[in-house]
């Protein structure tokens, strides 16, 4: 009797927080039925994705699914959010638990082939970098030999990080730990030498150490780490929609449309701005989301430069310039396709 | 008449519901058909899954190189350059066994003295242990790994201010260094002078058991096999011109490399494992030694016996029966628990393996079930070997 | 018949007893300096309390910081608690909207109202609490914590702190108990098929460390549902480890049941009760209270064992303390972290561990010297 009603309760516990995935059925769709868009961000990544004191989540990739948001129901703020580890990521989005996976995922030929993912464009292009104490006097990565390296498990930067030693006939001693907070928790105790991962993560890290400025990001970059949004493979129009939003935040900056003059552009004389804000055509409608949602994104997120400002660039403890960030016109990587 | 043949003739073919045996047929078939179904389908989930997903599957990724460092291989010269996921496995056991073996032997003595001092009869002594086991045992072992590898080895002193001792042994933040000995020619005469010493042990013992059996004349075996252990070597060593050399560690501009060194990930392992796990031992060691008869004390104090070894000899052996199936299980925890070392960055098997092959190869399946099926074969012989020496211990009653 | 008159007449009153028998120097001398073994003990024993105790208070209490808003705040030696009273509604509930805290409260405090009792012997109308408690309350709970009728929901990535690790310990129990006992019954099984697995069953769970169990949950369990399915992480982890404490609990049920005479066996047989009947009304009531003990101590077990979920990325109670440690206000603070978790673990195990052993000693009939 008492098992049988536990039972019950379990099956019924189970139901409500279960949900089967429709997988044939078009995301969007799905989407704007359940009225939210389920985003799978890292669990802790200052600038990209962390909560802040009052538990909402922040970031550089937290503003690309509240611009998703934006352009789908026309109010940023329709996002919940999945905290991801990098072992659950991909199994989280091949399972449907997620729509969107926002976590500085690197694209690499077997993830977007073999894993049955679909990478949507770079919203961050990185590489490999390293951290030291400034005392030791370090200048570059090459003098690293002998070195104690932490490194977080689960990365492309582990495998990275055998390479580069080897390549340059280099030893070195490895302290992996799972989660990143251990990792710098151990470096700022000084139990390894160097601190490798992405720069941006570098940076990251570096602003939360005791004293940022004994540590020193060193020059070499020894891969490439194009970071982008993942969607589902086989979900064209769903994976329209995400790349969309990406190339509208990038064009809006080339065009010098921010949240602040976003409502002046609408009576531009530029008619690619009026293509993009929905005032002309029907690019909205045939994206199926709403006609003005590129106004929607800038309007309350802002383009691409201004989510960059706010979360990681110079004026943000992290420090980060624009780099290879930058957009084409400036020597960076960012380029869009015409919106046309 | 009619009815009794009547119901001669029902009683053998009583209906399929109310033949007990039958009925217990019909429920194996139903049990079986249902777990066959289950099976099934969590089989044909798992192979539609990973298809669609497209991720391999079979035990080829053995065999592919692994490209990552592991922090600590002591027994296996591990080369990230050359290193499968196998190596990654093999080191992983080993470590493990490594963490294992180390931890039950500390915690089993310090368990033993804990629990002893528990009952001395020192008011004091009693309760500073009675406090050590309820610190230990009521806080999670997690906890106390974090705390002892955060908060206390990460208080060490940095590389430049390593603490010596007589310039041998540095300790500082990345572990404990020490002199290397690397065996030269002629080590196999201390191998021999060891064997010669373990022979001439398992023989004197024989013969003082034997001569105290028939005199009564106690002989000090411990103390003459340990000199003969010592010595034996020692001689072997000297003949052959002392084959030893040490590799001592070298400061290099990141701190001290070469030498031995016990890794803080694993010093704060094995401290966690065994302070916890003595903590259990304690209790149980207590509870054995309680179990006995307080008759048992009296009559050897009676007998003249020393206290010392009344407990030795009297007290514990006949404990040991108590205490030593509760063991087991502390024994087979401590080497499940060893499991935890992926919190602090230790390099056993679920650290190293279930974690960082399982990220790099992704066949989550075939890893996790490699390292369960792993753990059980280890718990399958610890639980035999306790087993056996239980039944060596077991009273003989004649 | 002389009179002897050297013979007294009357006893003489009894004398005190010595000064060293009687009184603390008897006790000193009796309990902490019999011999001088136990004195050189008491010796090393006063040292360790000196050199351990003043300075562990003193930083503990009377050196410590209580206030301010960063590390930087706290400029004494002694702990920086002022990181603990910052954090404290973070501790215990996680991300949960602040709004939405008192469903917490209520649904704890009516589990602690309705649960405590049934704990206490002779309080009447346990049956009904029993019910309540096990078939009533589960519904409650869980529209409370996540929401329905009419409440907000409240999805579980906003669930920690130590709200999430009562409810993985309290969930796992409740779930566990009844598997445990299905399992004990099918391992006492005639029935071959039945027993082997329930035998394969419990050995498999109890031979693997929960690490890879919960591994198995978060990276494996998604791979064995149709595709397109997904559950919830904490849900995924609840059913692991609900598993995982089932064979514990199962080995547990199964001593009482060995403990129980063959004579009540046979008894409910002669009596004609089937076997359910004989189970539900005659065997198990006499088994599992005598397990009880063993249960608590399950519970205690698992309760510590909920702190594993922080390596598959769920901010339960410590979890959650180790990265607030680890914020950019706090760093430094660990030890003060690891301390406030210890006392609140601490004080739930033992508290359950003195009620385990009360209830042993009340349950422990054989007469004993």
């Amino acid at each position: 009797m008492v098992l049988k009603s536990i039972l019950t309760a379990a099956a019924a516990a189970t139901a409500a927080l279960t949900i089967a995935g429709a997988a044939n059925a078009g995301i969007l769709d799905d989407v704007k039925k359940k009225g939210h868009l389920q985003c799978g961000v890292n669990t802790g990544l200052t600038g990209f994705s962390a909560p802040n004191d009052k538990g909402k989540w922040e970031g550089f990739d937290v503003d690309f699914c509240r611009a998703m948001s934006a352009a789908i129901f026309g109010d940023a703020d329709k996002v919940k959010y999945t905290p991801l580890t990098s072992k659950e990521r991909f199994t989280a989005l091949q399972s449907g638990e997620i729509d969107v996976l926002a976590r500085n995922t690197t694209w690499t030929f077997t993830r977007d082939v073999n894993l049955g993912l679909e990478f949507i464009g770079n919203n961050y292009v990185d590489g490999q970098g390293f951290m030291i104490r400034k005392d030791l006097g370090v200048k570059s990565a090459k003098e690293l030999d002998g070195a104690s390296v932490c490194i977080q498990t689960g990365t492309t930067t582990e495998l990275n990080l055998a390479d580069f030693f080897r390549s340059n006939n280099m030893k070195f001693k490895s302290v992996v730990f799972e989660k990143a907070d251990e990792i710098r928790a151990a470096y700022d105790a000084g139990r390894c030498d160097v601190y490798t991962t992405d720069r941006s993560g570098l940076a990251a890290q570096r602003s939360l150490l005791k004293k940022p400025d004994d540590h020193v990001v060193l020059p070499e970059v020894v891969s490439k780490e194009p970071l982008g949004p993942v969607v589902r493979h086989g979900q064209s129009e769903w994976g329209d929609v995400a790349r969309w939003t990406l190339f509208a935040l990038i064009v809006a900056e080339e065009l010098g449309v921010t949240s602040a003059n976003v409502d002046q552009m609408k009576s531009s004389k530029n008619p690619e701005v009026l293509r993009l804000l929905g005032v002309e055509g029907k690019m909205g409608e045939q994206l199926g989301v709403r006609q003005d949602w590129a106004y929607q994104i800038v309007k309350s997120v802002g383009n691409y430069g201004e989510i960059y400002e706010r979360h990681v660039g110079v004026n943000t403890p992290l420090k980060l310039e624009r780099g290879l960030n930058a957009q084409w016109t400036k020597g960076g990587l960012l380029y869009a396709p015409p919106f046309r | 008449m009619a009815a009794s043949s009547e119901a001669q003739s029902s009683a053998p073919s009583v209906s399929l519901w109310n033949d007990p045996k039958k009925r217990a047929l019909i429920y194996q078939a139903i049990v079986m058909i249902a777990l066959i179904i289950v099976a099934a389908y969590i089989i044909n989930n798992t192979a539609a899954n990973l298809e669609k997903r497209g991720i391999a599957s079979g035990f080829g990724f053995l065999q592919s190189p692994a490209g990552f460092d592991v922090g600590m291989s002591p027994f296996l010269k591990y080369d990230a350059a050359k290193a499968t996921h196998g190596t990654v496995l093999t080191v992983g056991i080993l470590n493990t066994l490594l963490v294992a073996f180390t931890g039950i032997v500390i915690a089993t003595v310090l368990g033993f003295i804990m629990g002893v001092l528990r009952l001395s009869s020192n008011w004091l002594v009693s309760k500073l242990a009675y406090l050590y086991v309820e610190i230990t045992r009521n806080i999670p072992l997690l906890l106390q790994l974090l705390f002892w590898y955060f908060a206390v080895l990460g208080t060490l002193p940095s590389k430049r201010d390593s603490i010596s001792i007589f310039d041998l042994f540095f300790l500082n933040i990345e572990g404990l260094f020490g002199p290397l000995p690397i065996p030269q020619d002629g080590f196999w005469m201390v191998g021999m002078g060891l064997i010669v010493a373990i022979v001439a042990v398992i023989f004197i013992k024989k013969w003082a058991q034997k001569r105290q059996d028939e005199t009564g004349q106690p002989f000090p075996v411990f103390w003459v096999s340990l000199a003969l252990l010592i010595a034996l070597p020692l001689i072997g060593a000297a003949i052959a011109g002392f084959p030893l050399e040490f590799e001592h560690p070298q400061q290099n501009r990141f701190g001290l490399r070469g030498g031995m060194i016990i890794l803080p990930e694993f010093a704060a392992l094995v401290l966690g494992l065994s302070l916890y796990t003595a903590g259990f031992i304690a209790e149980i060691v207590r509870a054995g030694i309680q179990a006995i008869s307080r008759g048992q004390t009296e009559a050897a104090y009676a007998l003249g016996v020393k206290p010392g070894i009344t407990m030795r000899l009297i007290i514990i052996p006949q404990a040991l029966r108590v205490i030593v199936p509760p063991l087991t299980s502390q024994y087979l925890n401590l080497t499940k628990n060893s499991s935890l070392a992926v919190a602090i960055g230790g390099a056993e098997i679920v650290a190293i393996f279930a974690g960082t092959s399982l990220n790099q190869a992704g066949q989550a399946i075939e890893i996790i079930a490699i390292t369960m099926a792993f753990y059980l074969t280890v718990s399958l012989l610890i639980s035999m070997f306790m087993n056996w020496y239980n039944r060596k211990i077991a009273l003989v009653e004649r | 018949m002389t009179d002897l008159s050297y013979v007294r007449k009357e006893s003489h009153p009894d004398l005190p007893p010595p000064k060293s028998e009687v009184g603390v120097i008897a006790w000193l001398r009796q309990n902490l300096f019999s011999n001088w073994v136990n004195t050189l003990l008491t010796a090393a024993a006063l040292y360790l309390l000196y050199k351990a105790v003043p300075p562990l208070f003193n930083w503990m209490f009377w050196e410590a910081d209580w206030s301010g808003k960063t590390y930087q705040d706290c400029t004494s030696d002694g702990a920086c608690w002022a990181m603990v009273r910052v954090r404290f509604d973070q501790f215990m509930y996680g991300f949960y909207p602040v709004d939405e805290r008192w469903r917490i409260n209520l649904g704890f405090l009516l589990l602690l109202g309705t649960g405590i009792p049934l704990l206490i012997e002779g309080v009447p109308f346990k049956k009904y609490l029993a019910i309540f408690v096990f078939l009533i309350y589960p519904f409650i709970a869980f529209m409370l914590f996540y929401g329905g009728m009419g409440l907000t929901v409240v999805e579980t990535n906003e669930w920690g702190g130590l709200m999430l690790t009562l409810v993985l310990a309290t969930v796992t129990i409740i779930v566990s108990l009844p598997l445990g006992v299905v399992f004990a019954l099918g391992r006492r099984s005639n029935m071959p098929v039945v027993r082997i697995i329930c035998v394969a069953f419990i050995e498999l769970w109890r031979g693997v460390p929960l690490i890879t169990v919960l591994f198995m949950g978060s990276v494996m369990l998604p791979l064995f549902l149709p595709p397109g399915t997904h559950f919830d992480k904490i849900l995924r982890t609840l059913i692991v480890m609900a598993f995982f404490a089932a064979a514990y609990m199962a080995e547990v049920v199964r001593g009482g049941l060995q403990a129980i005479p063959k004579g009540q066996f046979e008894a409910a047989q002669a009596m004609g009760l089937s076997y359910w009947k004989m189970m539900g009304l005659i065997i198990l009531p006499q088994a599992l209270k005598i397990v009880i003990p063993g249960i608590v101590n399950t519970f205690i077990g698992l309760f510590k064992d909920t702190t594993l979920v922080l390596v598959i990325g769920l901010l339960d109670f410590l979890s959650i303390i180790q990265s607030a440690t680890t914020h950019k206000n706090w760093l430094g603070t660990a030890t003060e972290g690891y301390v406030f978790a210890a006392c609140i673990y601490w004080i739930f195990c033992f508290g359950m561990s003195r009620y385990s052993i009360t209830l042993e000693r009340r349950l422990d009939t054989t007469h004993r010297d």
